[in-house]
């Protein structure tokens, strides 16, 4: 997260290819918020407002949605849901009436370009929201005080949010996270969404999908997205048409800070259930457990006998998410306390400790001493944020990276500048566990990584195991992706 | 007349709604949605949605309770006070899905947002709905006791439809209010696949129930088709 840089690179990219239609002008599958910051839609992370994600209900595992009588709550609020959001949590897509620049005729002022709603055609008094509103912490006693990850925070830790000297912020970019228990599946009532079993790309099937909304409420993220003009839901398709032939996909691919990694990850599927159910302090962990060691004998054997293709074993062994999250622990998911076991993985933003610690002690990091573990303490993201956020609370699970990132800059800066001391940057090392090999090699991977170590995706040869003609098999620019096949059903026919 | 109305027309109708229905849900599976307007404009629709369809969807089945065990009504009814206490119910639950429609209509005239989103067919269908529930409200209050003559007259009328022979004589007496609702109903029936009104011909959602939470799908040519995670 220390490397993205807001530049929305990834969202327009993604919007271009998939969203650039009537319906789904508001939507943005994969968006970047500041953090902190109040999110699109506002205050998404709030699930005592939406009701999205998972409890734990007597030992057994529960769609908080389904607070109450169970599953016949769906049914009962089918005519009218209670938890969604609307239009006015996300924004009033709009245009501007550019052609009156041209057109106005003469007069004493300026002709302007007045906003005008995408949805009514009308004018529009003001616009009160928009995409990324309080970007860059724009308006942010106003909004990001709102942000439901400060909950825990000291008042001081609080007003920093207000002082413009102390101020922190850094970006979150989201995509839906393709989870491995994702709560958007369980809720529809029609059945119409789905994970894949070969990549467990999660879908909407457009044919199914009777508008009854229950995904937009369950889902914590709020990524999938409901199409007020064709009535049907949509969401992040993990651009598939790409990854099934080996491409990155259009936001990972696009990223101008390289931030992005995109590899498989092998999991053991009869122990979801167990996982979803941990307490929060062991969730990360648990996910961890999850995930297989590609490289274990027994594992591959167990893949071979699933019929996993030995190109997705070997891409596997390369991957580089599982290095990330599982081998150095050093990436953790978005809010695992949602119990959806999200697939996406950040590692967790240190830029701003070093200039504390700078500030705090009054002169220069004092390389020599080990006192930058020390100022994780007094770092200007408090870590009880970051803990809120990637951890599920637990913040030794987020010092871990953080100290790890921190003793692999100080490893890498003796090799180049040489001014810490060989036995020092040992040290720090050795402190959290790392070797100078794995040193490098996170140093290689997360700075210097070409394309093929950051996104290694294998082909799934659909053209030999599909049931549907390979020609018809890709959806053109501009379509939902899948299912209908017909490009003029963008609005109601009937 | 009566012939044509009562005699010809529901075989029309009730093929154009069969017909229809398989059409649309094979060429144009696409377009079978509810088109929920929720996500546009949420207060009015509450007090909308919540008693149009609770007070619809149990008066419906009261009608098809009465097609099926007519006896069993007439049975009910010969105690006055249970014959009250089910024309009351009726006409409170009408009443509540008057006042949601009403709701709703008022919300498809007056929100810009919702207009925006609105076809013909919406408004057709608001309109028959309109009809049908008035003129069935009409009948409750002035032709004293429904439940009984309902199974007296139309029931054995649909029933003679269903079999293929059509006794108009039935239904050619009763009162005009009662007639149009009776005609009224059929031509909702035929609109059925051609409107949103085909949000309600859904069976999926009772299998939510009882499926499992994950639904995981395969494109592998004979890949395994169970679910392989399966709490609920
Ligand atoms: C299986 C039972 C039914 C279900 C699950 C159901 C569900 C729904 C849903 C989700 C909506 C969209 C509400 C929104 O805008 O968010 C809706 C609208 C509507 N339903 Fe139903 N419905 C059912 C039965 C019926 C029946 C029996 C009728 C009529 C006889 C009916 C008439 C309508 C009408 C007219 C609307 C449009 C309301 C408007 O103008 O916005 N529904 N229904
Ligand atoms: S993040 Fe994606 S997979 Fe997970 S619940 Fe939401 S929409 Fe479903
Ligand atoms: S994720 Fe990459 S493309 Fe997106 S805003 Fe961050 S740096 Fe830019």
């Amino acid at each position: 997260m220390d490397k993205c840089i807001g530049c929305h690179t990834c969202s327009v990219s993604c919007k271009n290819v998939w969203t650039s239609r009537r319906g789904a002008e508001y939507m943005w599958w994969n968006n970047v918020e500041t953090k902190p910051g109040a999110g699109y839609p506002l205050t998404w992370e709030d699930q005592e407002r939406y009701r999205g994600g998972w409890e734990v209900s007597g030992g057994s595992l529960r769609l908080k949605l389904l607070k109450g009588p169970g599953k016949i709550r769906t049914l009962a609020n089918i005519f009218f849901q209670p938890n969604l959001p609307t239009i006015d949590d996300y924004y009033e897509p709009f245009t501007y009436d550019y052609q009156n620049l041209f057109n106005a005729p003469a007069g004493d002022d300026q002709p302007t370009a007045r906003p005008r709603s995408l949805i009514t055609g009308e004018f529009m008094e003001k616009i009160a929201l928009g995409p990324n509103w309080d970007d860059d912490m724009g308006g942010s006693p106003l909004y990001a005080a709102n942000d439901p990850n400060l909950k825990g925070l000291s008042e001081s830790q609080k007003e920093m949010l207000t002082k413009f000297h102390k101020l922190f912020f850094f970006y979150l970019p989201r995509i839906c996270n393709h989870c491995l228990n994702p709560a958007c599946v369980a809720s529809c009532p029609s059945g119409a969404i789905y994970k894949r079993g070969e990549d467990g790309i999660v879908l909407i099937d457009q044919d199914t999908c009777r508008a009854w909304r229950f995904c937009v409420s369950a889902c914590p993220y709020k990524k999938p997205y409901y199409n007020w003009a064709n009535g049907k839901s949509e969401k992040c398709i993990f651009c598939y048409p790409r990854t099934e032939t080996g491409q990155a996909n259009a936001c990972a691919h696009a990223c101008t800070g390289r931030i992005r990694f995109v590899g498989v990850l092998f999991y053991d599927a009869d122990r979801i259930e167990e996982v979803a159910k941990t307490p929060d302090e062991r969730l990360v962990d648990a996910m961890r457990d999850i995930v297989l060691d590609p490289n274990d004998p027994r594992v591959i054997e167990e893949a071979r006998k699933q019929g996993i293709d030995e190109n997705w074993i070997v891409a596997a062994q390369n991957s580089p998410s599982y290095n990330l999250f599982k081998k150095w622990r050093i990436a953790m998911p978005n809010h695992p306390e949602f119990r959806t076991l999200p697939m996406n993985f950040y590692v967790p933003p240190l830029s701003p400790v070093l200039h504390n610690a700078k500030a705090e002690n009054g002169g220069t990091f004092d390389s020599e001493s080990m006192e930058f573990f020390n100022s994780i303490d007094k770092m200007r993201i408090p870590v009880r944020y970051l803990a809120n956020m990637l951890s599920a609370g637990n913040e030794q699970v987020v010092i871990e990276s953080l100290k790890k990132q921190m003793a692999v800059r100080l490893w890498v800066r003796q090799q180049r500048v040489g001014d810490i001391g060989d036995s020092a940057a040992k040290a720090a090392l050795s402190a959290v566990g790392l070797t100078p090999e794995e040193a490098f090699e996170i140093y290689k991977l997360v700075s210097l990584g070409t394309f093929q170590e950051r996104f290694v995706i294998p082909e799934t040869h659909r053209e030999t195991m599909t049931t549907v003609d390979p020609r018809l098999m890709y959806e053109k620019r501009g379509t939902v992706g899948f299912g209908s096949k017909k490009q003029e059903l963008v609005s109601r026919q009937w | 007349m009566d012939n044509v109305l009562f005699g010809v027309m529901p075989y029309i109708l009730l093929m154009t709604a069969i017909v229809g229905a398989i059409w649309r849900f094979r060429s144009n599976k696409y377009t079978w949605s509810s088109q929920s307007s929720q996500f546009l404009e949420n207060k009015t629709l509450f007090f909308g949605s919540f008693p149009w369809h609770y007070g619809i969807i149990t008066i419906l089945l009261g009608h098809i309770l009465g097609l099926f065990i007519p006896k069993s009504i007439v049975l009910w009814n010969s105690v006055p006070l249970r014959l009250y206490v089910l024309e009351l119910t009726a006409l409170a639950l009408g009443f509540l899905a008057l006042f949601g429609l009403l709701a709703l209509i008022y919300r498809r005239l007056t929100n810009s947002r919702v207009k925006a989103v609105t076809s013909g067919w919406d408004v057709l269908v608001l309109i028959i709905l309109l009809i049908q529930v008035v003129t069935g409200i009409g009948n409750a209050i002035l032709y004293r006791w429904g439940s009984n003559w309902y199974v007296a007259t139309a029931v054995p009328w649909m029933w003679s439809v269903l079999k293929l022979q059509p006794n108009v004589d039935l239904v050619a007496n009763l009162p005009l209010i009662t007639k149009t609702h009776i005609f009224n109903a059929l031509l909702f029936i035929g609109l059925i696949p051609f409107s949103r009104l085909a949000h309600f011909v859904v069976i999926n959602p009772y299998k939510y129930l009882v499926r499992p939470y994950q639904v995981v799908r395969w494109y592998r040519k004979g890949g395994p088709t169970v679910n392989i995670v399966s709490y609920k």
